[in-house]
């Protein structure tokens, strides 16, 4: 379509009527729409294919349309129709009235608690759409809108990359694409199928809410953009000293220049932001100065040399992080049953580097008085199931940033392990069978209740028995 | 409307009658052959059978240099299994199965779609399509915008714009995908064996292309492949023919 014969207001397409034009950019115009028996509101985007267009809105709008059908769930806008490219292209979906990451910028600075709430909610959606096989590599403040209830949104799939599809942007240029200030590394050398690539792209906006800064300016030249292979950003810390240092962790840990090097899922992100006092302290959260002259020659010799190895299949590499979550009730079980869980959880670790272990222990919540004995009583309790637990995973040998234990406050122990695997993207979850009590025939354990309502793996693990005569 | 678009079978009946069974369940009611019907198994004519049956229906079917070389000429240049698998099949087959080969179209246009075995360029020289460079100068030969063919076995897609680069992209299907066939480029689809899958994967290979819907969905669908090799083994043809059925290679 021409520029110049864009569809005027009022007018209809394959049934949706053009309600108002609510942007005009220069790739291409979006409207709200209406479609008769259709409650959701909706928006209609219509690329400008006309001529001295730049190729890329035309091959970008076919990447957005293929991988938007694909894609569901709260954190991209519902998909609703699309139109053929050869008679009129537009692509049709839930409108999002945002506010968006960009707004919420441009305000004011943000507070700590507000990071932490953002990126939170970003990593959540990320994670939501690595495991739809899908790398964004185009993430930034703009294509990031929350819902009124926090829900982080994900828009403008136009430089996507599907596991599962062909790569049309790959076919079309041989400059890397993407958004100069939040590029990855890996992207400047071509490599599209990356889900680390948005990790980059997280820490670089984690950065830009704790500086008002970006890490690596806005550059428009290759040489500009290959800066990023071996200069690192000054610590968010040297330049606003209320940065604590676990964010500056989690920050230099996103923006780390080999892929390999970065968090290995969007969800262990979201884990670290939403229990900052369990983020291990590397090196990397002390630093107040870039790195020397010498280093920066090492690396920027050695960018030259970068190969990136082949890619790895998404799903593969999701599955390769798994969150275990280890259900552990030490008081009460059974030695044999407790070593039994141990033993399953080493061979976890043997198969999946990259995994990470939390040990929850569920406790009746403290009655809050204001009398400093009960709340003393409570908290000495409350370390003695984390002593418990750390002793028990003692012969395991593993890093604090692999392992991490957590005491849960509730009434009722399997709703609160299942709403802890919901809220953080548990893979699986390791729990202990009761052996046979009366009790347990009464109320039921809750192991059966957590292997029958859990929506990821559950095992249940039962003490060896001798086999009987 | 569905059509099943099957290469490589290679007498191969046990994976012939899988795949029509699975794109029975998947609401397919058009078949199209892209050569190779015969050579290397023990069930030519049984094969053949069913696909009569479905060329009579108003399937197409576009010959194979296996089909060609099963009704006549030499066949010294070819490898000593496939030779002897030849030398087996013409023996097997009566009248009427060599009539049928014999008369198979070398392409087929329908529609906007092409058919052929091997390229598009060259169909009689049997060309194997083993990278973008001849991808590109098969997909040049047609101003057909789909492209059907098999001769390698494996299963793999091409595509390109009409501006775009010089050689096409190409892209390992992951099976049970639906790829939307855009129509601003053009598409070669090597549907991969079904009766000899080579790529390390003994489950036979196919495709669906959803006319309706534009897109294309390849299938992997495991058959009783040691069933096949005991008949290859029984009628005497090289065990070379039998062993790679259990692996895929």
């Amino acid at each position: 379509m021409q520029a110049d014969q864009l569809p005027q207001v009022g007018s209809e397409i394959d049934g949706f009527r053009l309600l108002e034009k609510i942007h005009e950019g220069g790739m291409a115009v979006i409207y709200r729409v209406s479609k008769a028996g259709v409650e959701l509101p909706l928006i209609m985007k219509i690329p400008k294919l006309g001529f001295g267009n730049h190729p890329a809105c035309y091959v970008g709008f076919e990447v957005e349309q293929m991988i938007m059908e694909k894609l569901s769930g709260p954190h991209v806008p519902m998909f609703f129709a699309k139109g053929d490219m050869a008679e009129q292209p537009y692509l049709v979906m839930e409108y999002i009235a945002g506010p968006s990451l960009h707004d919420y910028l441009e305000r004011s600075a943000a507070s700590i608690g507000q990071i932490v709430q953002w990126g939170k909610a970003l990593a959540d959606a990320l994670h939501d759409l690595h495991r739809q096989n899908v790398v964004h590599l185009d993430l930034k403040p703009a294509n990031v809108l929350f819902r009124p209830d926090g829900t982080a949104v994900i828009i403008d799939f136009g430089l996507a990359h599907h596991a599962h599809l062909p790569d049309l942007i790959e076919e079309d240029f041989h400059k890397p694409v993407g958004t100069s200030a939040y590029i990855s590394p890996e992207q400047i050398l071509s490599i599209r199928c990356d889900p680390r690539s948005d990790l980059f792209a997280l820490g670089v906006i984690l950065y830009q809410l704790a500086c008002s800064h970006l890490p690596f300016g806005n550059p428009v030249s290759i040489s500009g953009f290959r800066r990023r292979l071996y200069l690192d950003p000054t610590p968010p810390r040297a330049i606003n000293p209320t940065v604590p240092p676990w964010l500056q962790e989690i920050i230099l840990h996103c923006l780390e220049v080999r892929s390999e090097n970065r968090y290995a899922s969007a969800a262990q992100i979201a884990f670290d932001l939403a229990h900052s006092a369990q983020v291990t302290l590397t090196a990397r959260a002390f630093r107040l100065k870039s790195a020397g002259l010498l280093t920066i020659m090492q690396r920027w010799y050695r960018s030259w040399f970068a190969t990136v190895k082949s890619c790895p299949e998404l799903s593969q590499h999701l599955s390769s992080a798994p969150h275990i979550l280890v259900a552990l009730d030490i008081p009460r079980a059974d030695e044999r049953l407790l070593q039994a869980m141990r033993e399953l959880v080493r061979r976890a670790v043997a198969a999946d580097a990259h995994c990470r272990i939390t040990c929850c222990t569920v406790e009746a919540p403290s009655i809050l008085t204001e009398e400093d004995q009960t709340r003393e009583l409570a908290n000495s309790l409350h370390t003695q199931h984390l002593i418990a637990m750390r002793h028990w995973a003692q012969p395991l040998s593993l890093s604090s940033e692999i392992i991490r234990f957590h005491v849960l406050e509730a009434n009722n122990t399997a709703d609160a392990l299942l709403n802890f695997a919901r809220t953080h993207h548990v893979d699986q979850i390791i729990i202990g069978a009761r052996g046979s009590s009366a009790l347990r025939r009464i109320l039921g354990s809750v192991s059966t209740k957590v292997a029958a309502e859990a929506r990821c793996n559950v095992t249940v693990v039962h003490v060896p028995q001798a086999q009987e005569n | 409307m569905k059509l099943a678009i099957f290469s490589d079978i290679h007498s191969n009946l046990e994976a012939l009658q899988a795949c029509l069974l699975h794109a029975q369940s998947q609401s397919v009611t058009q078949f199209a052959f892209v050569g190779d019907l015969v050579g290397y198994g023990a069930d030519p004519v049984a094969c053949l059978e069913i696909v009569v049956d479905l060329l009579q229906q108003g399937a197409f079917a576009v010959q194979g240099n296996h089909d060609a070389a099963a009704v006549s000429g030499l066949c010294e240049t070819m490898e000593i299994n496939a030779r002897e698998s030849i030398y087996w099949t013409r023996a097997q087959l009566g009248q009427a199965e060599r009539q049928l080969l014999q008369n198979l179209p070398l392409f087929k246009q329908h529609e906007d779609m092409y058919f052929v075995h091997a390229c598009a360029e060259t169909p009689e020289q049997w060309t194997y399509i083993t990278g973008p460079r001849q991808a590109g100068r098969c997909m040049q030969a047609t101003q057909a915008r789909l492209i059907f063919s098999g001769h390698i076995h494996q299963p793999t897609l091409y595509y390109k714009t009409q501006s775009g680069r010089a050689y096409p992209q190409v892209f390992y299907p992951t099976p049970g995908v639906a790829l939307p066939l855009l129509t601003s480029r053009q598409w070669l689809a090597i549907v991969g064996s079904a009766g000899q899958p080579r790529d390390g994967n003994p489950a036979a290979s196919y495709a669906i292309c959803d006319r309706t819907l534009n897109t294309l969905t390849y299938f992997r669908v495991p058959y009783d492949h040691a069933k096949t090799a005991q008949k290859i083994l029984a009628a005497g043809l090289p065990p070379r023919l039998a062993q790679r059925l259990e692996r895929g290679y």
